[in-house]
């Protein structure tokens, strides 16, 4: 394999993992905030005892999201020096306005959200959870705004070869960038919904009753109910956004081969890139123009129109395209399915009666959300090759020169650590469901709500 | 000359100014919190929860201000900063791997069964070793100008231990501060044992510097600069007296002056970076880019500036506040 390639395969090993944790603490620390709301509202310790706990699977996450962000800002110098030296002028701002408005803020009120409650005051504590959950989604918003310029790039202009800005805002709020964002907090929504109610539904198998936990598989189930539909609503908007700016990517998704009307909504194929034709497939007639153009008889794009006169290919490998692009869709079916189940369920039952399979259905899907985020993600990224940034800067225009061998013995080295990590890190939730099913996390600790003073937080020197 | 008239001349002086800056901090703030850790193994089981609840609401934001270096290094200065990190792939990669061993175990070893605590105490150690040896040895390959020569890398492997030494003399300089008896004790005993490492880092890298070219040795050993710089040795060697006869007479009676090694040494850092970064100016990498060849288009500098003129205030202020909040000796950290 090459440099690019195993370039690629580096840099998306490192993303994949760092993105797992993102799309935690993104909703994570705006369920946190709820949870100390609820809290100083109606003063019922089982709202703090729910915080408490979810508050260390936050503070586990973000240390795995800043420690895996640390190798993010270092890959594009290390492995894509032409991103920066071409698109620089732009991507460089919308970075460091990343790193000044939300790293720092996440950073430094972290250490007082986890830490300081008994050494600052109620609201202070409550302002400190505010600030980090704000500070993560500040962070998504730069983040995807420069990652949607890269597929949909407008409001710049190019002198010799470099991109220098022209107008912020249109670099800023660039077509694509709405649907993105939505469609990441909404995902971020749901992966920690899932989480929530799966944790909590293990934790209810093993028998723990407590109201917390009850609590927090009702917050679970009701959040992941109402989020999905406004989730396959935003993917349905950014589909179509994408078809009008990348409709070879489009194409891909589809596995539509030839331009025209009346295209079938492949539900499953094995493209075959050598033929340029589908194996094996089972198609809905008409699906695809249905759902891209609200017409039996649309015209969808098709692959064929990518490739140049002398053969060179203009748009993404297909398969990985095809498969992920299916398998997001796929877990978010099964998220509709389960949520809106169980939201029957609880009216039925209320969360302490809620039958066993259910329960067991809502672990094995606890982490489903990591699962449909990485595929959407593989979807849109894959789908915007053999770009960098889209009609600007080809990927294999911004690759570094290191030998082969050396990304790939880091590439090595960087999978065999992730691996361990995330065994570890599931390996440590599902210890600390178990740990507070035996009760051992809840002490016989005094929640002080606002208003009344802590007398701990008052002792000097503490 | 009027520079204020050529934003191609001020932006990039700026911009390395505050990129400068944000290196001496983190290299102050994460110094103390990796030097924290590289002490680990000296320390006893309880101590080991004290060592880490000493640093445990810091360490987060002082990494930050690496990802502000790094990323202030490539928004200002592009072509440098792919120039810098394609010479350092290696060392890069391993210090990236010893800040996620850091980092997690932090988390796991508080986290995770008892019976697995030993594992991540371990991985927090040589996470912390790995971070500081590939930053000491990245050090040294910038000074000699980033070439993978044997003289180069054999010099580079030196800095690698002083810098480490370094680090964990600052950390053992923190707890002093921030703890108390019988620890605090063992910790100016770990201070006196790794003085001799920041006196010959500091010194070696002091010589060495300039031999580098006869820029340097010019900038430095030409009238009048020498008079002007005299003061920056002179300084450093009565600090350096300074913390042996402190190290020596601490702790007093009601902890006064406990936090003087750590303030000395916090200086002494200043002033050793304040040199380099002396001899190297206007080089952004040593001997070939300068700040003024490397710099992004004004018009992009400029919009960060902005941001920056109002956002770095407000960084510093609720740092400041954080560690006021989190003032005096460290206590066992709760999550509450």
């Amino acid at each position: 394999m090459d440099t690019l390639l195993l370039s690629r395969i580096q840099f998306g090993a490192n993303i994949s993992f760092h993105i797992l944790f993102p799309t935690i603490t993104i909703a994570l620390g705006w369920v946190l905030l709820f949870f100390k709301l609820r809290f100083s509202a109606t003063g019922d310790r089982k709202w703090m005892d729910a915080y408490m706990f979810w508050v260390k699977v936050f503070a586990l996450s973000f240390a795995m999201g800043v420690v895996s962000g640390i190798t993010m800002s270092f890959q594009f110098g290390t492995n894509w020096p032409g991103f920066m030296e071409t698109v620089g002028n732009v991507a460089g701002p919308l970075l460091a306005y990343e790193i000044l408005t939300a790293f720092f803020l996440e950073a430094v009120f972290l250490g007082i959200m986890l830490f300081g409650a008994s050494r600052v005051k109620s609201w202070v504590h409550t302002l400190a959870t505010f600030l980090v959950a704000f500070g993560t989604t500040m962070s998504t918003f730069w983040i995807i705004v420069l990652n949607s310029w890269m597929h949909t790039p407008q409001g710049y202009e190019l002198i010799d070869g470099v991109v220098h800005a022209t107008n912020w805002f249109e670099i800023v709020f660039n077509p694509s960038m709405p649907y993105r964002f939505v469609h990441m907090m909404l995902a971020s929504g749901l992966t920690v919904s899932f989480l929530i109610a799966g944790i909590s539904a293990l934790r209810m198998l093993w028998g723990d009753r407590r109201e917390d936990v009850k609590t927090a598989l009702r917050v679970g189930i009701i959040a992941a109910a109402g989020i999905i539909p406004l989730q396959i609503l935003a993917g349905d908007f950014h589909g179509l956004n994408t078809l009008e700016y990348q409709p070879a990517k489009i194409a891909a998704m589809e596995g539509n081969w030839e331009t025209g009307p009346n295209v079938p909504l492949v539900l499953f194929a094995i493209p075959d890139e050598e033929a340029r034709e589908n194996r094996f497939e089972i198609a809905i007639p008409n699906g695809a123009s249905l759902i891209l153009t609200h017409k039996a008889d649309g015209v969808v794009p098709g692959l064929n129109d990518f490739v140049t006169d002398d053969g060179e290919v203009l748009h993404p490998r297909v398969a990985p395209v095809f498969f992920s692009f299916r398998i997001m869709v796929g877990v978010g079916m099964a998220m509709l399915l389960l949520s809106w189940t169980g939201l029957v369920l609880l009216r039925k039952y209320g969360a302490g009666g809620m039958p066993k399979p259910p329960l067991f259905a809502f672990c094995a899907m606890s982490f489903s959300g990591w699962i449909a985020t990485l595929a959407g993600w593989y979807t849109t990224e894959i789908g915007r090759q053999p770009w960098l940034v889209q009609g600007v800067l080809a990927t294999k225009d911004a690759v570094s020169d290191v030998p082969a061998a050396m990304v790939l013995s880091t590439l090595i080295g960087y999978l065999v650590v992730y691996a361990v990590l995330i065994l570890a890190y599931i390996g440590v939730i599902t210890y600390l469901a178990r740990k507070a099913t035996r009760g051992e996390a809840y002490s016989t600790r005094y929640y002080p709500r606002r208003g009344e003073t802590n007398l701990a937080a008052l002792q000097p020197g503490e | 000359m009027d520079y204020f008239g050529y934003p191609a001349i001020w932006l990039p002086w700026t911009f390395a100014a505050l990129m400068g800056l944000s290196i001496l901090i983190y290299v102050v703030l994460d110094g103390f919190d990796l030097g924290v850790g590289l002490l680990m193994p000296l320390a006893d089981e309880d101590e080991k929860d004290r060592l880490v609840a000493s640093i445990g609401p810091f360490w987060d934001a002082n990494e930050t201000w690496l990802v502000l270096a790094v990323g202030l290094l490539l928004v200002a200065f592009p072509t440098a900063h792919g120039a810098i990190l394609t010479a350092l792939y290696l060392p890069v990669f391993l210090m990236l791997i010893g800040l996620i061993l850091r980092g997690v175990s932090f988390e796991m070893r508080a986290k995770a069964p008892i019976t697995q605590k030993r594992i991540w105490n371990g991985a927090f150690f040589l996470g912390s070793l790995m971070a500081s040896l590939s930053q000491g040895f990245m050090l040294g390959m910038y000074l000699m100008g980033l070439t993978w020569t044997l003289p180069h890398v054999g010099f580079a492997l030196l800095t690698a231990v002083f810098l480490t030494v370094g680090y964990s003399f600052i950390g053992a300089a923190w707890l002093i501060w921030k703890t108390e008896d019988r620890l605090q004790l063992r910790a100016l005993r770990w201070a006196q044992g790794g003085i001799w490492g920041l006196v010959l880092g500091i010194g070696a890298i002091s010589v060495a510097t300039p031999f580098i070219s006869t820029r340097i040795f010019d900038r430095w050993f030409s009238w009048p600069e020498f008079a002007y710089l005299s003061p920056l040795p002179i300084i450093s060697a009565a600090l350096i007296i300074f913390l042996w006869r402190q190290l020596a007479r601490l702790p007093l009676s009601n902890d006064r002056w406990s936090w003087t090694p750590f303030a000395a040494t916090t200086t002494l850092f200043t002033l050793a970076y304040g040199g380099l970064a002396y001899s190297f100016y206007p080089y952004v990498v040593p001997e070939r880019i300068t700040i003024y060849e490397a710099a992004s288009a004004p018009e992009s500098l400029f919009i960060i500036l902005i941001g920056t003129l109002f956002v770095l205030p407000a960084i510093l202020g609720y740092t400041l506040l954080s560690y006021h909040i989190f003032r005096g000796k460290a206590t066992a950290l709760r999550y509450d």
